[in-house]
């Protein structure tokens, strides 16, 4: 719960800030494809662990979509990137995801079979939710560019599809 | 569209192919109709894996630039969904 919770504080500070900030402490392009692409890096390395350590079909099947589709969309970020001449650029957002990631797959390691199982899923139900919500809220929106906003769209539609299927995934685990 | 106005206009005996395009996780018409004998054919844009799926029912694999199909034997309506996106729904009303 704890790393959960870092995890969206880090998603509110973001939030909250946008309505005060405006312009000054928007995330930029560069920044915002440094975040979008570090969430998907993230989901991507909590479906290895799974893949490796569940031994659940539905569970392994469903870490398997979530790395074929942020693999997938991943690529597609750093295609457009390389062609916009953008450089992703690091910041306290990734920073902060990176951080709570590494620790929630840590409190996973420790964890085994049907438990491993509840605890992935869950985690993924709320990460997708907490990422869908940035990129809703204060991605999407602080996009200037179009083509950058077209994708991050694209990307919210995806991971909406895939919190779906983690809620299926954690009702039938229930 | 062609081959549906074909097979109605020469011969009814003729199947008809009834196409479905997917871009950015929507099924495009979402509500199809066929008959007996047709095909549906799903073209997938996006550059990510999707399916056709009836719950319960059949599945329709739909590769990332790629196209699925399947041969309608059954009359009915079924909804359909994406198995790794089940926030993308169709519908199919198949007749006689």
């Amino acid at each position: 719960m704890y790393i959960r919770s870092i995890a969206t504080l880090a998603a509110l500070l973001l939030v909250s800030a946008a309505p005060y900030a405006q312009a000054a402490e928007k995330p930029t392009d560069p920044q915002i494809a440094h975040i979008a692409y570090t969430a998907g890096v993230i989901d991507i390395e909590a479906a290895k662990q799974a893949i490796k350590d569940s031994k659940n079909k539905e569970v392994v099947d469903f870490a398997k979509d979530m790395e074929r589709d942020h693999e997938a969309v991943n690529k597609q970020a750093l295609d457009l990137l390389k062609k916009l001449k953008v450089k992703p650029e690091d910041n306290a957002t990734s920073q902060a995801l990176t951080k709570a990631a590494k620790e929630e797959r840590a409190k996973l390691a420790k964890l085994k079979g049907a438990d491993f199982d509840k605890a992935y899923i869950e985690n993924e139900v709320a990460y997708h939710k907490q990422v869908n919500g940035a990129l809703e809220t204060l991605l999407i929106p602080s996009a200037s560019n179009a083509e950058l906003k077209s994708l991050l769209e694209t990307g919210l539609k995806i991971f909406q599809g895939h919190q779906q299927h983690a809620e299926h995934v954690a009702g039938m685990l229930k | 569209m062609v081959a549906l106005a074909l097979a109605f206009s020469a011969s009814p005996a003729l199947a008809a192919t009834i196409e479905v395009t997917i871009d950015k996780l929507v099924f495009s018409p979402a509500n199809i109709e066929a008959k007996v004998g047709d095909t549906i054919e799903w073209t997938n844009n996006d550059v990510i894996a999707h399916t056709a799926t009836v719950k319960g029912g059949w599945e329709v694999a739909i590769p990332p630039k790629s196209k699925g199909r399947i041969i309608v034997k059954t009359a009915g309506a079924v909804d359909y969904f994406c198995r790794f996106h089940p926030n993308m729904k169709g519908r199919l009303e198949v007749s006689p």
